[in-house]
């Protein structure tokens, strides 16, 4: 890879991504020093220790997960949330369409490219929603336009994995089984999702050595 | 509790600086795009497939905003849903809050230290990554690139591997039984179902239609076009009664 966009982008990465969190920091702070209201300690550990318990985990695991796929790009992807349901499939769009090599400098950059313009759109609309909440919340809560906005993972990642299952499928058929039967049956699954992506990925990197190793794929 | 000009103020700089680092880190990767030879159509090509692909999760999160902004007001709630977590992670971090420890109702009334607390516990619930991407990533992307120098086949299959797990995740996610809000039965969505398998036809059938000159355009927006398709299919199968 080309060292000096590399490192530039590594050097300046890691100082948006410490400016954000001194930023998102400042938000709390802020407001408990100046209301001079700061979180009881007991219910604050409550609710940090449950919290916490499940999403420092999974966010820390994405962090694994994720930054190989989107790669320099995760600098930024971070910072604006929202990755597995917009940011990694616009960058997986990205590099998919234009044909790139993964891992590439090309599809870094185009993964750049793509978690960008996909952050700025998501922040634009948000602001445009601040502003105009009133007016479009019947809109947004409107019973006929419910079924599509509950669907909208269905949506993308239907997409999505017929192009990439199609490509190496025999990689995928165990994991999409696995995921199939544990969502359908294991009680409240929807809550692990978040964390069903990386037991997910496990499996598919475990099926790929074995098929590599025995020259399957 | 959260309607003050300076918490208009704050929140406005985070939406800036998000805005600005977006827009810095697109203007770099232009640049580096066209010096890598990628051509400004494909570019321009993966700006507005990227846009477009992003439109409508946005408005599912202004669904969230609506929520979330009894308790925190829309700036507070916006900058929350806007940046760094997700839907699926401050609304259940409200509600640990809120429900769990204060053993309140969330649509009820919220208390200013209620509301503080939520705060707190939703900007330090998924730091993680903040901290952990700008010690780490430099290491994790030395580790691919020393895999890719031994083995480039295996590093082809390891990274179509990733995509495939995060897929197979959510593909699976839709046969997940969904619990009424009125408290009924829970049922497998069949809509959910045949949305997924609406928007796998979609792109394939766009898919091969790209593969003609006329319709080469299509190569790009086959994702997002399915996408809003099938999502707008969703509304005519769920007024034919499918759920």
């Amino acid at each position: 890879m080309n060292k000096s966009y590399q490192d530039q982008i590594h050097r300046e990465g890691r100082l948006w991504m410490l400016g954000a969190l001194l930023l998102f920091i400042s938000l709390p702070l802020t407001v408990s020093i100046v209301t001079g209201v700061w979180p009881p300690f007991n219910y604050f550990i409550y609710g940090f220790g449950v919290t916490a318990m499940i999403f420092w985990p999974v966010t820390t695991i994405e962090v694994f997960t994720f930054s190989p796929m989107i790669g320099s790009a995760s600098y930024l992807a971070f910072v604006t949330g929202n990755l597995s349901g917009m940011k990694v499939p616009a960058a997986l769009n990205a590099q998919e369409a234009l044909g790139v090599e993964k891992g590439s400098e090309e599809a870094d950059v185009v993964s750049m490219i793509a978690v960008a313009s996909s952050s700025i759109t998501t922040t634009l609309i948000i602001i445009i929603g601040i502003f105009l909440l009133i007016p479009l919340t019947p809109l947004l809560e409107a019973e006929s336009l419910k079924p599509a906005f509950d669907n909208i993972l269905p949506a993308l990642f239907g997409a999505l994995g017929v192009v990439f299952i199609s490509r190496r499928w025999q990689v995928a058929v165990i994991p999409l089984i696995f995921m199939f039967l544990f969502f359908a049956f294991m009680p409240n699954s929807r809550n692990y999702v978040g964390l069903m992506v990386t037991v997910g990925v496990a499996m598919s990197i475990t099926c790929a050595y074995l098929l590599h190793k025995k020259g399957k794929i | 509790m959260f309607e003050y000009w300076w918490i208009y103020v704050l929140v406005s700089v985070i939406f800036l600086y998000i805005l600005t680092q977006s827009i810095v880190a697109l203007l770099k990767a232009m640049k580096q795009a066209k010096k890598l030879g990628i051509t400004q159509s494909n570019i321009n090509k993966t700006i507005s497939s990227s846009a477009i692909l992003s439109i409508a999760p946005s408005i599912a999160i202004l669904i969230s905003l609506v929520v979330l902004s009894q308790v925190f007001g829309p700036w507070i709630a916006g900058m929350r849903l806007g940046t760094l977590g997700a839907v699926t992670y401050e609304l259940p971090a409200a509600i640990n809050v809120i429900e769990g420890a204060f053993g309140a109702d969330i649509n009820g009334v919220i208390t200013p230290e209620m509301g503080v607390t939520a705060l707190w516990v939703m900007t330090l619930g998924c730091v993680p990554p903040l901290l952990l991407v700008p010690f780490l990533y430099k290491k994790i992307s030395a580790g691919f690139d020393q895999i890719k120098q031994k083995n480039a086949e295996w590093k082809d299959i390891l990274m179509d591997a990733l995509f495939l797990g995060m897929i197979s995740a959510f593909v699976g996610y839709v046969v997940a039984p969904i619990t009424p809000d009125d408290g009924g039965a829970s049922y497998i969505s069949l809509l959910a179902i045949l949305v997924l398998v609406v928007s796998a036809v979609f792109v394939t059938i766009f898919g091969l239609l790209a593969n003609k000159k006329r319709f080469k355009w299509l190569k790009s927006y086959a994702l997002p076009l399915s996408m809003v398709l099938s999502m707008a299919l969703a509304i005519v199968f769920s007024s034919w009664g499918v759920r």
